[in-house]
């Protein structure tokens, strides 16, 4: 089978231009894609049960978007598609199209493994591997081995302070990450998932199984790493939305019902349903 | 109810003490230095145990450089590759089955298969590979070699080892493949980096049982022709062996009492071997097996 | 913020991967093709076994110079003696019934002995003596079989059975088959320990409730929802039983007779095979060939069994799931 390389994409491109190594990449805005992810009538379906009814979403690049909607909508079948972990569910298939800067998503040929490296994901569970702090994070890097070692020493760090956990791990690296609180162990499988320098950051409910302060933490996180990164937020509550979020699509039951900026869908929502929604009628 | 259960465990714990207590009084006056470094003899105040002792351990290593390996991978493709699917759940059950089959039957495949490589090459006129003086030495057909000894075992050990294996790896969260996945591994990364180094201290433990299983068999060994009186330890693959549990048949089918004891003594050693590998187990169990999820 | 790691991502997508798609494809594949090949190991064993006893024992059917020999003569005929006379017999039924004796007598031993204990474990212990009682029995699985042979040859029947009659010889079906009960007690007990605490919670909170006392929780909740799960036990032991060979090669004596009396010897399948195997008959005669007819008519039993042991214990593992 022939895989298809993804094409460089405009991040790549504009760190290859000879800036100094040391700053931060900036990226003229003028110069990114409207929008980092098109979907166009994304059906999708578990063996005969259809759960995605022809999506037709764009969301922008170095924005946040959130997926609302009541349980069962398909918001995290969605999220699945964009990196293909739904490859690994039997019976699982997609009809439509899905781009990612432009290369197609669905592509049978598609290298999926290349693709979830450029796409990281934190699920609902923080699910640390039972090995070192260090050691989680520095997991997908040694797996695709591009880092000397003190490239990768260096690497970690800014990573866990991108995740704002340097500070408290600094001294314990090399302990097991299964010793930190749930909180610090979603914001470390955050590090994990930059770490491997992704363009999208899916987020499946990453605070549902957090305290509140947990919660705040990474909320405050995610409005950091939007300069960054594309981020699409999956969640359950409607304040997180539209604390972290520059856009909201609204799902029901397999269809999106409306999509549009944060601030605009939560005060003036054209459909009923997602007024009553969002005001808490049903959900 | 409590008392009827009370009663039944209290019967299995008197079977175990009766056993060790008859066969430590009838084996310990015959325990001696001597008695592990000299070989087998007609009178019973002079033999030993040196031959049996190396071939449990040539046959033993054999066996598991053989089916701990082999029963690895089966699990880990069994779990971690393939899908739910008809051939799949009949391989399962083929497993099942074969932890089930009696030992004595794997003997009699191995008799066929690996002593006379069905016929297909006389014994008296066998492919020849290396010099006696290496222990790689090997013969086709093996002939009733530590070699054949060893795979007979492995044939005997190996559904126990795969389904041991099997629980370890199902035992490994759902989750950390998940991450490891998303993260941009592929199959088989997932498994040497993620669920089988996390797994690894349940796959040893049921290794290590299962050598101990391999270490009690007599039956297999007994069909393919290990002989009964050895009166050298094994220097190659080729070489002819004996095994403890072997030895103990023979002494024990023995009418004489003198010979009783001796089986005795024997059967200490070989217990005391058991309890090492069950302590070794126990060991791993609880100083090794970490939780996998907080 | 995350310069190397923007950095690195801008290599990898120049450099490609450091392994290139298709040789890391190439390198996944030969594993996974590796996978199957040591999978298909397990089924190539089956399929040998039972090639090889076919054909060894459509050998012994079809012997030139053995015309009497027939499948209906061996699995009705009620004479077993290969060995002795002129004329070698080979009805199969004195090894079966020698056979079904000793796995009877094991099963009368171990089926309650290692059931309560189970419901002990499982219902009433504290996870201290849960514990001990666990390394009780997994000692006692651990031990070698011979060792049991030897306990019944040495101090079964001289200690315990012929004190009680004066009918019981040296060899007997009744030794053998305590020391056999003794060898599989811990398989009984761990395989229905699994199947009671397999049995969820809720069932017994729920009786709990209806204020029913923990006898009745034990035997009108808790034993019958896991029933298929001990009767898979007894199934699988009773199959350790049936195939069990070196406990009634020392205890059992060497005589193949119709007899449901424990005090006789008997001699089981398994027995017969070791004589043969052991002794110097020609591996071209009759005798020899004979132990073949007799493994597969072994295998064959074992092996109904163990499949049904493993459809019940499917399901019962599919009940709760
Ligand atoms: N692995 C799966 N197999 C079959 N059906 C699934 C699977 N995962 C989810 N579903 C079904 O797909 C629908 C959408 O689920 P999901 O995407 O998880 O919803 P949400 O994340 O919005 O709660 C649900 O009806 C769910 O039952
Ligand atoms: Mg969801």
């Amino acid at each position: 089978m022939k895989t298809i390389p993804l094409p460089k994409t405009n991040m790549d491109q504009s760190t290859t231009t000879p800036t100094s190594s040391t700053s931060a990449p900036t990226v003229p805005v003028a110069l990114r894609p409207p929008s980092a992810i098109e979907m166009n009538s994304l059906s999708a379906w578990y063996a005969k049960n259809q759960v995605l009814h022809a999506i037709d979403l764009d969301i922008a690049a170095k924005q946040v978007c959130a997926f609302i909607g009541p349980s069962g909508c398909g918001k995290s079948t969605l999220l699945r598609w964009l990196n293909r972990m739904n490859d690994t569910i039997p019976g699982a298939r997609a009809t439509g199209k899905i781009s990612l800067h432009g290369v197609s998503l669905l592509d049978a040929a598609l290298d999926v493994v290349d693709l979830r490296r450029r796409v990281g994901m934190v699920f609902q569970k923080p699910n640390p591997f039972p090995k070192s702090i260090f050691d989680n994070v520095a997991f997908g890097p040694r797996l695709h081995r591009i880092y000397s070692r003190t490239d990768l020493e260096e690497l970690v760090e800014q990573s866990l302070r991108a995740s704002a956990l340097w500070e408290e791990v600094k001294d314990r690296l090399s302990s097991s990450a299964l010793g930190l609180s749930g909180g610090q162990q979603q914001r470390l499988c955050i590090a994990r998932a930059i770490a491997v320098g992704p363009e999208l950051l899916l987020m499946d409910e990453p605070c549902s199984a957090l305290d509140p302060r947990s919660t705040a933490s990474i909320e405050e996180l995610i409005r950091e790493l939007r300069t960054t990164y594309t981020i699409v937020i999956v969640t359950h509550n409607m304040q997180q939305a539209s604390r972290v979020s520059d856009t909201t699509a609204f799902f029901y039951e397999g269809k999106l019902v409306e999509t549009g900026a944060t601030d605009l869908l939560f005060t003036t929502p054209r459909e009923r349903r997602t007024e009553d929604y969002v005001t808490g009628r049903f959900g | 109810m409590l008392a009827s259960c009370l009663a039944a465990t209290t019967i299995a714990v008197l079977v175990l003490s009766a056993l060790l207590i008859s066969i430590a009084i009838e084996g310990t006056s015959a325990l001696s230095w001597s008695f592990l470094t000299s070989f087998a003899s007609r009178k019973a105040s002079q033999a030993g145990i040196l031959a049996p002792l190396m071939g449990s351990v040539w046959v033993c290593a054999i066996c598991a450089i053989v089916a701990i390996p082999v029963g690895i991978a089966t699990a880990i493709y069994l779990e971690e590759y393939a899908r739910r699917s008809r051939l799949k759940s009949l391989i399962q059950l083929n497993i099942s089955n074969l932890s089930g089959v009696p030992s004595i039957v794997y003997g009699i495949l191995a008799l066929v298969a690996f002593v006379r490589f069905f016929g297909i090459r006389s014994n008296d006129d066998p492919l020849t590979f290396g010099s006696p003086e290496s222990f790689m030495y090997l013969q086709i057909p093996f002939g009733p070699s530590v070699i054949a000894g060893g795979l007979t075992l492995s044939l005997v050990v190996l559904p126990i080892m795969i389904i041991a294996s099997q629980e370890a790896l199902r035992s490994v969260p759902q989750s950390l493949r998940q991450a490891a996945l998303a993260l941009g591994s592929t199959q088989w990364q997932v498994v040497w980096h993620v669920t089988l180094p996390a797994a690894l201290p349940t796959i040893m433990t049921g290794a290590i049982l299962s050598m101990s299983r391999a270490i009690g068999e007599a039956a297999p060994l007994l069909v393919i022709g290990g002989f009964l009186l050895v009166f050298q330890t094994p220097t190659n693959l080729m070489s002819d062996f004996t095994v403890l549990p072997l030895q103990i048949y023979n002494w024990a089918g023995r009418p004489q009492a003198e010979f009783h004891k001796i089986a005795a003594a024997a059967i200490i050693v070989q217990l005391v071997v058991l309890l090492a590998f069950n302590s070794i187990a126990i060991v791993i169990r609880q100083k090794l097996q970490r939780p996998l999820q907080s | 913020m995350t310069s190397i790691a923007a950095r690195n991502a801008a290599e990898i997508s120049q450099r490609g991967r450091l392994r290139s798609a298709s040789a890391q494809m190439l390198f996944e594949g030969s594993i996974k093709f590796t996978l199957v090949g040591l999978t298909l190991l397990s089924v190539l064993t089956t399929v040998a076994i039972i090639a090889v006893l076919i054909e060894e024992t459509v050998g012994f059917f079809t012997m030139a110079d053995h015309p009497e020999i027939s499948v209906w003569n061996f699995f009705t005929g009620t004479e077993w003696s290969p060995l002795l006379g002129a004329q070698p017999l080979f009805g199969v039924l004195p090894l079966i019934s020698g056979t079904l004796l000793v796995t009877a007598i094991a099963g009368i031993f171990a089926m309650p002995v290692g059931l309560l204990t189970a419901v002990f474990l499982s219902e009433y212990a504290s996870p201290r003596t849960r514990t001990i009682l666990k390394s009780v029995l997994e000692v006692l699985a651990g031990v070698p079989t011979v060792v049991y042979g030897f306990f019944a040859l040495t101090f079964i029947t001289p200690y315990l059975l012929q004190p009680l009659s004066e009918s019981f010889g040296t060899y007997n079906a009744m030794g053998a088959g305590i020391a056999v009960g003794i060898m599989i007690l811990p398989i009984v007990c761990s395989l229905s320990e699994d199947a009671l605490r397999a049995v969820p919670h809720s069932l017994r909170d729920g009786a709990y409730a209806l204020g029913a006392t923990k006898f009745d929780v034990t035997a009108k909740v808790v034993i019958p929802a896991g029933l298929s799960g001990v009767v898979a036990a007894f199934l699988l032991a009773l199959t350790r039983a049936i195939g069990e060979t070196m406990i009634v090669a020392l205890a059992a004596g060497g005589l193949a007779q119709l007899t449901a009396n424990p005090s006789q010897q008997v001699q089981t399948m398994t027995a017969y095979m070791v004589q043969i195997f052991l002794g110097d008959a020609p591996a071209a005669g009759v005798e020899y060939r004979s132990s073949y007819a007799v493994a597969f008519t072994l295998f064959l039993i074992t092996f109904l069994m163990t499949w049904t042991g493993a459809i019940i214990l499917k399901r019962y593992r599919e009940e709760y799931d």
